[in-house]
Parts: structure tokens; sequence; C-alpha cells
């Protein structure tokens, strides 16, 4: 497939990270986004996994862009990435078998990712190798974010707790990061499946809100010209 | 022809396609055939590890794993792991399994030999994370409110969750979870003394 005019490299970081976020921009990955932010430690570690997928499909993607013919390229990168999730998750499974112990519920969960088929077919497909690893790992990055996130605010109404468990994920130097408000049951309805909607939906106004703002202080930069009506 | 002209071709597409679904089966088959071992070593390492979490410290000291004898239970055969402390029978440790929310859940679970429970632990378990995920011990200590119980203690139809008239305590937002596990220790315990002879003497 034709090439387009390669991006720059900072610009890919800004899109993954913020502008094209995958959870709070394009709205991909629902499913795991949902399924395991009930804490920040477990949309830390769904992230982590997702972006090292990510990464490799992007340059396995890429690589293989000009064979491919656009008729069947989805079921081209499906195979892909399902044989690479498997894969990754045996080696894994064999070699890292203490960090596998933590990680390997997630692994299975990424295959189901769309995230990933949607930046190969967005952005893999059409730009070079190495363009398409960074763009993999902004995108990935960016998700990391926005689970820790989600997952931060359902555990801190939800549990009155902030990244418990993260030594059993990080290793037992991260457990300063572990925090318990005293004395706060829960409710249990944040760490519900509504409870994330919810969350996710207040997120997402909330960066609505932020770029509208920032539009309207752009436009309303050039002094002459533009008299804001209101403030 | 270049590539540009062959790849609209109508044959190029399966061609393709078959290619890469034998390339990634090929990739499969090769990650599967060298991380068996390492992963079936990995996996005889837990089962030592759990062995010896199940039970007190210091109430066996033979090999468990070399120790075994073999039952059916549910149509299925199962291996149990028996512990001695120099040659008498103290104790075994065998594997029992329960739908849980999302899948089995493989409970490990050690009995002495007057039918008390010793300990048990979860091995596996596709439980919903910071929901059901509190069945194993490093996320709560609920696993342990089994030590100490056995047939008697509390009465066969105690034997569930809080909600279903029990004594075990079920978790804020996941009751099928814990229920699955008190069945499978219950199901393990009836399955001892209904064959407690031949675990004990085969």
């Amino acid at each position: 497939m034709a090439d387009s005019k390669a991006p720059a490299l900072g610009n890919v970081m800004k899109e993954g990270l913020w502008g094209q976020n995958v959870v709070f921009s394009q709205l991909l990955a629902m499913c795991p986004a949902m399924a395991v932010t009930t804490s920040g430690t477990n949309g830390l570690g769904m992230g982590m996994a997702t972006t090292a997928v990510l990464i490799v499909s992007n340059i396995l993607v890429s690589m293989i862009r000009h064979t491919v013919s656009s008729q069947v390229r989805i079921p081209v990168f499906v195979v892909v990435i399902a044989g690479l999730v498997t894969v990754v998750d045996m080696v894994l499974n064999a070699w890292m078998h203490d960090l596998y112990k933590v990680l390997g519920l997630f692994i299975a969960l990424i295959v189901v990712n769309c995230a990933i088929l949607g930046r190969a077919e967005a952005f893999a497909v059409k730009n070079g190798v190495l363009i398409s690893a960074v763009d993999g790992l902004a995108m990935g990055l960016g998700f990391t974010g926005a689970l820790t996130v989600i997952g931060l605010v359902r555990e801190f109404f939800g549990a009155g707790t902030l990244f418990s468990n993260a030594s059993g994920l990080l290793g037992p130097g991260f457990a300063f990061l572990e925090m318990k408000l005293p004395g706060y049951g829960g409710a249990l309805l944040m760490i519900l499946p509504p409870g994330g909607f919810a969350v996710l939906g207040f997120l997402l106004a909330g960066k609505r809100a932020m770029e509208l703002r920032q539009a309207r202080l752009a436009k309303a930069a050039p002094p002459p010209a533009a008299q804001p009506s209101h403030c | 022809m270049n590539l540009d002209a062959i790849r609209e071709k109508l044959g190029y597409q399966p061609v393709l396609l078959g290619v890469v679904a034998l390339v990634v089966s090929g990739a499969l088959a090769l990650a599967a055939t060298s991380t068996h071992d390492a992963i079936a070593a990995a996996e005889a390492a837990d089962l030592r590890n759990s062995l010896s979490d199940v039970l007190p410290k210091g109430f066996a000291d033979n090999d468990l794993v070399k120790d075994v004898v073999t039952l059916q239970y549910k149509d299925k055969p199962l291996t149990i792991y028996r512990a001695r402390l120099g040659s008498a029978l103290k104790g075994v440790v065998f594997q029992v399994s329960e739908r849980g929310y999302s899948g089995e859940i493989l409970v490990l679970m050690a009995v002495d030999v007057d039918g008390k429970m010793l300990g048990a632990r979860v091995l596996k378990h596709t439980e919903t994370p910071g929901l059901g995920d509190k069945i194993e011990i490093a996320k709560d200590k609920w696993i342990l409110s089994f030590n100490g119980k056995s047939l008697g203690e509390p009465p066969a139809d105690k034997w569930g969750v809080k909600k279903d008239g029990g004594v075990f305590d079920q978790f804020a937002g996941a009751t099928i979870t814990p229920r699955a596990v008190v069945k499978a220790v219950k199901g393990g315990m009836l399955f001892f003394s209904e064959h407690k002879a031949e675990i004990l003497g085969g």
C-alpha cells in the first residue's frame, strides 16, 4: 500500500498520548478498558502488556505492508496479532513465569483489543517501521495512562484505596504507592461496570471541556480582530 | 510484472492468506515446542510451592510429588499427594475445581487423616480482577477461613457462603466466585470421607 507522507515524530507522540488517545478520543478498546480498570494497578498492568504487544504488532504490520493487499488486510492482521499475542503468552509463561503470574490474566484480553487492529489499520499499514514503532509506543502509553486514571478513580471511590497490590505487579520497591483511605467502606457501584462507564463519561467530558477552552483561548488570542463576547 | 500489479489479482488473495496463516502457525508451533519444557518445569515448581503452602510448616518431610495415589473423581483421574512425617501418613493434598463466574477455578486443598482441613489455595482462575480475585491469598486472607474446618464442623448445610446461610464470607460484588470455591472444597471433603480407605491405604 502507498505510504503517506511521514508524520513528524513529536506529532506522533502527542497524538498518541493526548490528541488521538485510544480511550479518551478514539473510544476504542472499551471492553478491556471497562473490564480491568477496577484498580489503578490493574489498569497499569493491562496498559503495559498492551503497549508491548502494540509496538511489536505495529512493527510486524509495517514490515509486511507492501505485500499485503488491501482486500484481505483485515484477516491477515487479525491472524498476525492473534499469533503474536499467543506467542507472547507462551514465552512469558516459560521464561518470565513470575511476571506471567501477574500479567497472565491480561494477556488473553489483548487479543480482543481492537486498539491494536485499529493502529495497524490506521497507521502501521501506511508508514515506515520505525515511525510505526513510535506510534505503537505513544498509543500504548496513552492507553496505559487512560486505564490507570480510570482505574485510580474507580478504586478511590469504590474501595477507598489507591494502587492496591502495586508491589505485586511492579516489585516490593513500589509498595510506597499503595494508599488506603481509613474508615471508608467504598461504593461498590464504582467497581461494577456502571461505575466504569460513569467515570469514563466524566473524564471524557472533562477532556472535551479542556479542549474547548483551549480552542476558545486560541481564537481569542489575536487581539484586535476578535472581541470575546463573554467569558 | 511488479508487485503492485500482482497484488490486485484474485489469485493473490487466497495465496497470501494461506501463506500468512502457514507462517503464523509455524511460529506458534515453534514457540509451543520450545517453551513446552520450560512451562512444564515452571508449573512443576509452582506445584511444589503450592503443596508446601497448603500444609503447615514442618507437617511433612517427604517429597509429596513422588508419593501419589490416583483415584477417579467426577469421572476424571485425580492425583492425590500424600504427606508423611517419618513413615507415618499425616495428610493428603489434592486438587478440586468448580465453575466460577468466568471459567474453572482450581483449588488445591490439604486434609489431615482425620478429615480436618489443613489449608486451601486457589491455583488458577479467571475471575474478575479486583472483585473475584480476592480468593487469591495474595489479595485477601479469605481462603484461610477454610483452615481447621471439617465436614461436621461446621455441619454440612453450613458449608456455604453467608448469603446461602453458610459460615463463609462472600465478597462485595462477587458472590458466585466464593460460592464456587466453597462448593469445590466441600466436594473434596465429601470425596475424602467416602474414599478415605483407598486414599490412605492405596
